[in-house]
């Protein structure tokens, strides 16, 4: 596999991660440098995502580089029965980089061992998605000024949701106190558990998203509670709204908390939190642009 | 010479390979996995055999065939306690017990139906994760499994 190629957090290790955040950080303070004059990136798309697309077309727009690719698989000749592999080996003639979405679990990878042209994986099935990772990184760094020894709530679909599971991971090197908070159904799974007391992670578990443990928090991570993730429908109308944060919630909450969501989120944000300055969540997906930026220097060896 | 019955029934072949100690559960997957069906040597597969160790056994004796050692430790995924014997000449010059790649190519499917290797034309791999309680984990998608409930191919 090409190294320079991110299936998943866990490819990167602790000063790795550390040396992204600072050229996210650079990058922030000037996102249009012509760093990628002359390359062209190929966004290839099987699954839809406007957002993450949109913000991985702009990093390299920004840079100076050039895009080409799609953004529906049935536009492709996947749809006439084209391998993956095929497909993969057929771009590498033209790009630098590939940055892929797919619908299957470890398509990046299998995509990463049949080229050497580096692959970005921008998300594959409900597996990996570590760019997104990586700006959840970046937005903690910047706003709590470090990634160690802070107490981070993790709030919702703890089961299925992927980018918690991935930023737990990321965490490790840093010394974390996790909470997590969720329904029993949606609750963290227990490979996750297993793997905070392998990693000496201190975690404990609430049903109840309470003051308290709201006015402990350094990070809350809201995710949205699906109704399509629950057999039982009566016990998702039961917990559907036990895991939204309201604006009153907030009073008591330590000055340098912030509230991040991947987005998109639907209740489990109240509207009346956005203007509070605890709110985060639509910088954060600006952060996106500067991580992904960040990550695309990376992929192609550009010193910054 | 006086050779007991029981011996008898591990060094009946002049040449070749014996895999012993096999559970009577597994005995078709292991065959399964060394190919056996496509070889044109004898082979013997005993099944149901009584076994101090087992309860109940199979064993597989294939005439002049010697299985690279790769081969014969991918059933250890499978039947972690089995024993291999070498015949030559009607004697066992040697005698090892299979042990646990860390790597295994192909034999195993991965049980996620939105795996990449379950839509695309590819061979899978999985890594062992627990050499204790036997778990494999796919190299692609993540997803761990017990031994025992692994899809052979």
């Amino acid at each position: 596999m090409n190294t320079k190629s991110l299936v998943s957090i866990s490819d990167i290790g602790r000063d790795e991660i550390l040396k992204l955040l600072e050229t996210a950080r650079q990058f922030e303070e000037n996102p249009n440098r012509r760093l990628l004059e002359g390359k062209v990136v190929a966004t290839l798309f099987f699954e839809p995502s406007t957002r993450t697309r949109l913000s991985f077309e702009t990093a390299v727009n920004r840079l100076g580089g050039r895009v080409i690719g799609f953004s529906d698989a049935n536009t492709t000749s996947s749809s006439k029965g084209e391998t993956l592999k095929d497909t993969i080996k057929m771009v590498s003639n033209y790009v630098d980089l590939i940055i892929m979405r797919h619908y299957l679990e470890g398509a990046a990878r299998y995509a990463s061992e049949v080229t050497d042209v580096p692959i970005i994986n921008a998300g594959d099935g409900a597996n990996q998605h570590p760019s997104q990772t990586m700006l959840d990184l970046y937005s903690i760094y910047k706003t709590q000024g470090t990634l160690e020894n802070l107490t981070i709530t993790l709030v919702g679909d703890l089961k299925y949701g992927r980018t918690v599971h991935s930023l737990l991971m990321a965490m490790r090197y840093f010394n974390p106190e996790f909470r997590f908070v969720a329904c029993e159904e949606l609750g963290m799974p227990k490979e996750y558990k297993i793997f905070c007391e392998e990693n000496g992670i201190k975690y404990t578990e609430h049903t109840d998203f309470s003051e308290e443990v709201i006015n402990s928090s350094d990070i809350i991570y809201m995710t949205r509670v699906q109704r399509e993730r629950f057999a039982d429908i009566m016990e998702y109308e039961r917990v559907k709204d036990l895991y939204n944060l309201n604006n009153s919630m907030l009073g008591g909450a330590k000055e340098n908390m912030k509230i991040l969501h991947p987005l998109p989120r639907v209740n489990e944000i109240a509207q009346d939190v956005d203007d509070n300055p605890h709110a985060y969540y639509f910088e954060q997906a600006r952060n996106g642009l500067y991580a992904r930026q960040a990550l695309i220097c990376r992929a192609l060896g550009i010193e910054v | 010479m006086t050779v007991s019955k029981q011996e008898l029934a591990v060094a009946a072949l002049r040449n070749g390979t014996v895999i012993d100690h096999i559970p009577s559960s597994v005995l078709f997957k292991a065959v399964k996995i060394l190919g056996i069906a496509n070889l044109d040597k004898a082979v013997t597969i005993g099944n149901n055999l009584d076994s101090k160790k087992l309860g109940k056994k199979g064993i597989i004796k294939v005439a002049d065939v010697f299985f690279p050692e790769s081969t014969l430790n991918r059933i250890a995924l499978i039947a972690p306690s089995a024993v291999v014997n070498i015949i030559r000449d009607y004697e066992v010059v040697e005698k090892f017990p299979v042990s646990l790649p860390d790597t295994i190519m192909g034999i195993v499917k991965c049980g996620n139906p939105k795996c990449i290797t379950n839509n695309e034309p590819m061979r899978t791999k999985f890594h062992v994760i627990d050499h204790d309680d036997v778990t494999i984990e796919c190299h692609y998608c993540g997803q761990a499994v017990k031994s025992r409930d692994a899809q052979i191919c």
